[in-house]
């Protein structure tokens, strides 16, 4: 087990998979020469060459597609889109090609890319650089959905998702890049579907992914502490498909869930895994379940007006604190 | 000009022609359905570029791409089963008129995003690249694509890493009902090309003849390793956009001129004036296309739909690629 960040993460499972495969490029802005804004593709263009490694105009719509399209012919590219605000740019063609091409081809081809992004709100970054987009992603036919919360995840999903046939959209966090933890010294791939239960407890269940997964275990340890709630965490690593099995198998244990996300409330992933606490175990609940999210405002740039709009494990805790009445 | 290669155009364009009317009568019995955009007008872009390519091009098409498939060789069966929704269209009846695939044969779709093809060619075209490949993505689109990003985009990339791919613009003269003066600021969309540097020419899309020899030029030029090419074919359709559109917003004039420099009447009179075929033998190719039509249809009305709502949404089972390595 080496001890090593989620960039160096990342970076493994791209060195891995191209040294393997020569079909398997990554590109975006900045990626190459530049080393990468995280860092995430440091060496690889000094090891793999231009073409593999391919520095892209800012169009992220066009090199998403172009992307795309190489895959239908079995090139399978890493995509790095620099920030997630600038996704919006190529949902057309992950939304219209991507994952609708092997079903409206009636199987004859696929869009076997991956497409990483972190998202999140990080120091600052205003408005237009602090989205969270990952509700839009997983509601699409056809595209699946992972968010690693560490760098095991951060490692395995990658390596995961680069050898799956479908569109994958890997939604990482701007704050994120430099989290410490560990990743197995050998050849690890993590599931793309499914979800894991991080810390045991029998009281409520704490859903998050990616970042609010963390709020979640300082949540429960809080919990534990001070007001004798132990806490169950189940980490939703997969966005698309969600794992109704697991969620439901949780909240059968405990009776209780809050979901927390750094996402805004409407139609979001909270929205989402209420409907499936509703469709399979409404009768095993002793609770209501509680969102605990964003504020629906577009990102301030003010510090203190930014700390208000995202949850934290605080808030977390306070809503557990308020089901149980204490 | 060779006497067979004349004889398989007029044959193309009579097969076009007969096979967009079939389309429409069946969509006006309520056979076909959705949106149906039909190709009288246009057949010499089609056949003139598509008989000069190889077999290994790549074909990457908009969503007027019916006679864009028959003359790259699908069926004309398989193609009108698509149109009826039916298991043995070419997409298996998921796609329909807008999207048809034929993998085999290097059609890489029917997209119906106006301007989606732009960077899903010149994707394969960087596949060819990385493969050290001679074939050539060919890339669709009409007039009123060019006013999307993704042409931008596409055009910059590809002149950027000189990729092999040959921008086709079938150009109408209108964005479904909108006449390209007034969503162009410039109308000869060749001269856009210049932007990244891109060799570019302008044919008479009415000419099949003309047609072949410039893509042919343009795919020679695209070979030798130079990079992307973009040909313009001005052409007219004679419909509407679909046919819930009935094209009102031009004269009749200006459709009866058109309709005067019809790639089926001019190219038969010019086959006939050479030799290269007979009245009678032009004759008999209009009926062996009709009758090519005729079987088609009865193909379509007898294949059974598809059943199995989900399937290829997502790989099932999730088995893990594991390459050639």
């Amino acid at each position: 087990m080496a001890n090593i960040m989620y960039w160096e993460a990342i970076r493994r499972a791209h060195d891995e998979e191209m040294e393997r495969d020569p079909l398997v490029i990554c590109m975006g802005e900045d990626i190459g020469v530049a080393g990468g804004t995280y860092k995430a593709t440091k060496g690889l263009y000094e090891k793999y060459g231009a073409e593999r490694v391919i520095d892209t105009p800012i169009s992220e719509n066009g090199y998403t597609g172009l992307g795309i399209g190489a895959s239908f012919l079995g090139v399978r590219p890493i995509i790095e889109i620099m920030s997630v605000n600038f996704a919006w740019l190529a949902m057309d063609q992950l939304f219209n090609s991507a994952a609708k091409v092997r079903y409206m081809s009636g199987g004859q081809l696929a869009a076997p890319v991956v497409v990483r992004s972190p998202g999140g709100t990080a120091h600052q970054l205003g408005a237009q650089h602090s989205a969270r987009m990952e509700k839009v992603f997983m509601g699409i036919a056809g595209l699946r959905v992972v968010t690693p919360s560490n760098p095991r995840q951060a490692y395995g999903l990658l390596k995961s998702a680069v050898r799956c046939n479908d569109p994958v959209f890997i939604n990482e966090h701007e704050l994120m890049y430099n989290m410490k933890g560990e990743v197995p010294d050998e050849e690890y791939f993590h599931p793309l579907e499914g979800s894991e239960v991080v810390r045991e407890g029998r009281d409520v269940t704490l859903f998050g992914y990616n970042i609010s997964v963390h709020w979640c275990l300082q949540a429960a340890e809080t919990l534990s502490k001070q007001y004798g709630i132990e806490a169950e965490v189940v980490d939703l690593y997969a966005l698309a498909p969600l794992d109704r099995a697991g969620i439901a198998a949780s909240v059968r244990k405990t009776h209780r869930a809050v979901i927390a996300e750094e996402d805004e409330a409407p139609v979001g992933v909270g929205a989402e895994v209420m409907a499936i606490i509703n469709e399979e175990c409404f009768f095993d609940l002793d609770a209501q379940p509680v969102r605990v999210t964003a504020v629906n405002v577009p990102m301030p740039y003010n510090h203190t007006l930014e700390k208000a709009a995202i949850p934290s494990a605080g808030d977390v805790v306070a809503a557990v604190r308020k089901m149980f009445g204490k | 000009m060779q006497r067979d290669l004349a004889r398989q155009f007029l044959y193309d364009i009579e097969l076009a022609r007969r096979f967009e009317q079939a389309a429409a009568e069946q969509y006006a019995q309520g056979n076909i359905a959705g949106f149906l955009h039909l190709y009288p007008g246009e057949e010499a872009v089609a056949v003139g570029t598509l008989r000069a390519a190889d077999v290994g091009d790549y074909v990457v098409s908009t969503y007027r791409e019916h006679v864009h498939a028959l003359v790259r060789g699908i069926p004309a069966g398989a193609v009108m089963a698509e149109l009826f929704g039916r298991s043995g269209g070419c997409s298996g009846g998921y796609g329909g008129s807008m999207h048809l695939f034929d993998r085999e044969r290097r059609f890489l779709g029917g997209y119906a995003i106006v301007g989606e093809t732009f960077p899903v060619a010149t994707g394969v075209a960087y596949w060819l690249r990385m493969n050290e490949a001679s074939d050539v993505a060919l890339c669709y689109f009409g007039d009123g694509a060019v006013n999307q990003g993704t042409f931008h985009e596409s055009l910059n990339m590809a002149a950027l890493w000189k990729l092999p791919v040959l921008f086709i613009c079938e150009n109408n003269h209108y964005q479904i009902g909108t006449e390209i003066h007034r969503h162009s600021a410039l109308a000869e969309v060749y001269q856009r090309a210049c932007a990244y540097g891109i060799d570019s020419r302008r044919v008479d899309g009415m000419d099949v003849l003309a047609v072949y020899e410039e893509t042919r030029e343009a795919l020679h030029y695209v070979r030798d390793g130079h990079g992307p090419c973009l040909l313009e074919c001005e052409t007219y359709r004679y419909r509407g956009h679909s046919m819930a559109d009935a094209g009102a917003y031009r004269s009749a004039l200006e459709v009866a001129e058109l309709r005067a420099r019809d790639p089926l009447l001019t190219f038969t009179q010019r086959a006939l004036e050479a030799g290269w075929v007979t009245q009678e033998e032009a004759d008999e190719m209009g009926a062996r296309a009709g009758r090519e039509v005729e079987a088609a249809v009865a193909f379509a009305e007898q294949s059974p739909p598809p059943t199995q709502l989900d399937k290829d949404v997502y790989v099932r089972p999730l088995d893990l690629y594991r390459g050639d390595a």
